[in-house]
């Protein structure tokens, strides 16, 4: 793989954060050190290796889907920083249909 | 009564029931002591005393912990308390439930006091990079505790409080405990529930202890330990008494020590440490041997691949709405969560962040994240065959220096990043491993790491606490 420079205006728009332009260079600077330096797996020989998702071999970890207990409608917004009429306030996220 | 120094649980424990001390003057003398300490360590977020003191009246004496002060760290939920994960995102959060790890704490008597500071939302390794400041090391201000569990080694160093409970995601418990002189105990990857513990990166992520003796480490693990079904990768495996056999010492033991870790790259003390630590196991009848984990190398790489990747994931949560900061300027949904994240996180988390969603972005996933889960399979292989080939324990050290000077801002985070060496195998590989305090040459405090195969930490704390009998 190429240790290209990475491209971080665009992940961060991808990532939802909104960067200064100085973050925007440093960031830069720093994760392009760290691409480097991870380029190295590439001389590990991973022919015919699975890949591991979980340190552990997790089987049937399935439980019966019965309810139990949930937080009631005032304790699921108690941390909410805007709410009306015991739901989440967010800005208008349609465009009016006229 | 006066508490030691540094007092054990079993110690506390003996004197409650003793009648030597009640519950109440204990949680009064551990915030009598946090209020005199904290000023200058910074190792507690806050504290709620009337709080303890009402759970101290109730104290129940006949049960495991009963009446036992213990601090958490600010990542794993209390019910009623802020958690806020050292983080502006999370200030005004409260949590609205118990982690399984508190509720099991509550349970066996324990009195959780106390939100440890930390690296915020458990990135980093100095305990600097906290919203409410940096935590100082208790042995020497000037040095870092280590992190990012910094705030639960140094209240247990200072002698605050006689435990704390952490998370290791690369070494995060193990870490700190080394550079403040605190037993550390990472358990199997499944051992603890993560349930009601803030996600970092959730198939590294395990609660672990801070203490000052091994066995206080067995008392909390029996505690803590065991299948919880809001967890669905909490195991099934049996709980034993991880208390019991602790004194069976190590004769007859074989203990792998991996050349790769016996680097020139070790500080003096670090090296010092391991040669102490190899000759008490011999001294004791445990047989050292040389061996080798030939994909060493590739574990920093994987590892900050694969939990940068996880983080991006699990911290996509902080949209502004739910819970957490949000900026109040933003007319739009989209401003409204990238000017939120940019408020909200501190400069780690959204370099991490950044990392990890341009690793697993179009284009360069395979190259970077699909390589790294199999640099990791290479890395657990390297153990496997360690313990296939008859040790049954290996030894190391667990960070290549002592504590760094606070302030030393003029590393790159890929310096720091490569510092996690010895520790991240253990995540990586799902190991349970602890850090014991080595009595090495002072103001600061060193530590040697062993390492087991899964669900096999009986025998890890047999030769933890053998080695900290021959050292007291």
């Amino acid at each position: 793989m190429e240790a290209s420079s990475i491209d971080v205006a665009y992940i961060a728009e991808l990532a939802k954060i909104e960067l200064t332009d100085e973050e925007k260079s440093r960031f830069t600077r720093d994760l392009d050190q760290v691409l480097n330096y991870v380029a190295q797996l590439e001389k590990w020989d991973t022919e015919g290796v699975e890949p591991m998702y979980h340190p552990l071999p997790v089987f049937d970890a399935l439980r019966s889907d019965i309810p139990g207990e949930s937080l009631s409608n005032e304790d699921a917004l108690r941390n909410a920083p805007m709410q009306e009429d015991g739901q989440f306030r967010v800005p208008k996220v349609v465009e009016s249909a006229h | 009564m006066e508490m030691t120094d540094k007092p054990s649980l079993a110690s506390l424990r003996r004197l409650l029931l003793e009648k030597q001390v009640t519950p109440v003057e204990l949680v009064e003398m551990c915030a009598a002591r946090a209020e005199k300490e904290n000023p200058r360590l910074n190792a507690l977020i806050s504290w709620d005393k009337e709080r303890a003191l009402r759970a101290a009246q109730q104290a129940d004496l006949s049960l495991p912990l009963g009446g036992l002060p213990i601090a958490i760290k600010d990542n794993i939920c209390i019910a009623g308390e802020p958690t806020r994960c050292a983080s502006r995102m999370l200030d005004s959060f409260v949590s609205p439930y118990d982690a399984t790890a508190v509720r099991r704490l509550k349970a066996a008597g324990a009195i959780p006091f106390g939100r440890a500071n930390m690296d915020e939302f458990a990135m980093g390794s100095s305990g600097e990079n906290s919203a409410y400041g940096p935590t100082l090391n208790p042995a020497d201000p000037s040095h870092v505790p280590g992190g990012s569990s910094s705030g639960s080694a140094a209240v247990v160093a200072a002698g605050i409080f006689p435990a704390a409970l952490g998370s290791d995601t690369g070494g995060s418990v193990r870490q700190p405990a080394s550079h403040c002189g605190v037993v550390g105990l990472k358990p199997t990857y499944g051992r603890i529930s993560r349930y009601g513990l803030v996600a970092f990166a959730s198939s590294l992520d395990q609660i672990g202890t801070m203490t000052n003796s091994v066995e206080d480490a067995a008392l909390l693990l029996s505690v803590l330990a065991g299948h919880d079904p809001q967890d669905s990768t909490s195991s099934l495996e049996p709980v034993p008494d991880f208390a019991a056999g602790l004194r069976d010492g190590v004769r007859g033991l074989r203990i792998g020590v991996p050349k790769e870790y016996m680097s020139g790259g070790n500080a003096p003390e670090v090296a010092d440490a391991l040669q102490r630590a190899i000759r008490t196991l011999e001294e004791q009848g445990a047989e050292i041997t040389e061996i080798s984990l030939p994909h060493a190398e590739a574990a920093v790489a994987s590892y900050y691949i694969i939990a940068c990747a996880e983080a991006s994931s699990n911290l996509a949560r902080y949209d502004g709405i739910r819970y957490g900061f949000r900026d109040t300027s933003a007319t739009d949904p989209d401003t409204l969560f990238s000017r939120s994240r940019a408020e909200g996180f501190g400069e780690e988390v959204k370099r991490r962040i950044i990392l990890g969603t341009y690793v697993l972005s179009g284009g360069y996933y395979d190259a970077y994240y699909a390589r790294a889960q199999k640099a990791r399979a290479l890395v657990a292989q390297d153990f496997a065959h360690a313990f296939e080939s008859g040790v049954q324990l290996i030894l190391g050290p667990v960070s290549p220096t002592p504590a760094p000077k606070i302030g030393a801002r003029d590393l790159t985070p890929l310096q720091i990043y490569l510092a996690d060496i010895y520790t991240i195998p253990a995540n990586l590989a799902g190991l349970p491993a602890v850090s014991v305090p080595c009595p090495a040459a002072p103001p600061l405090p060193v530590g040697v790491q062993l390492l087991a195969s899964h669900f096999e930490e009986p025998l890890l704390l047999r030769a933890a606490a053998a080695l900290e009998s021959a050292w007291s």
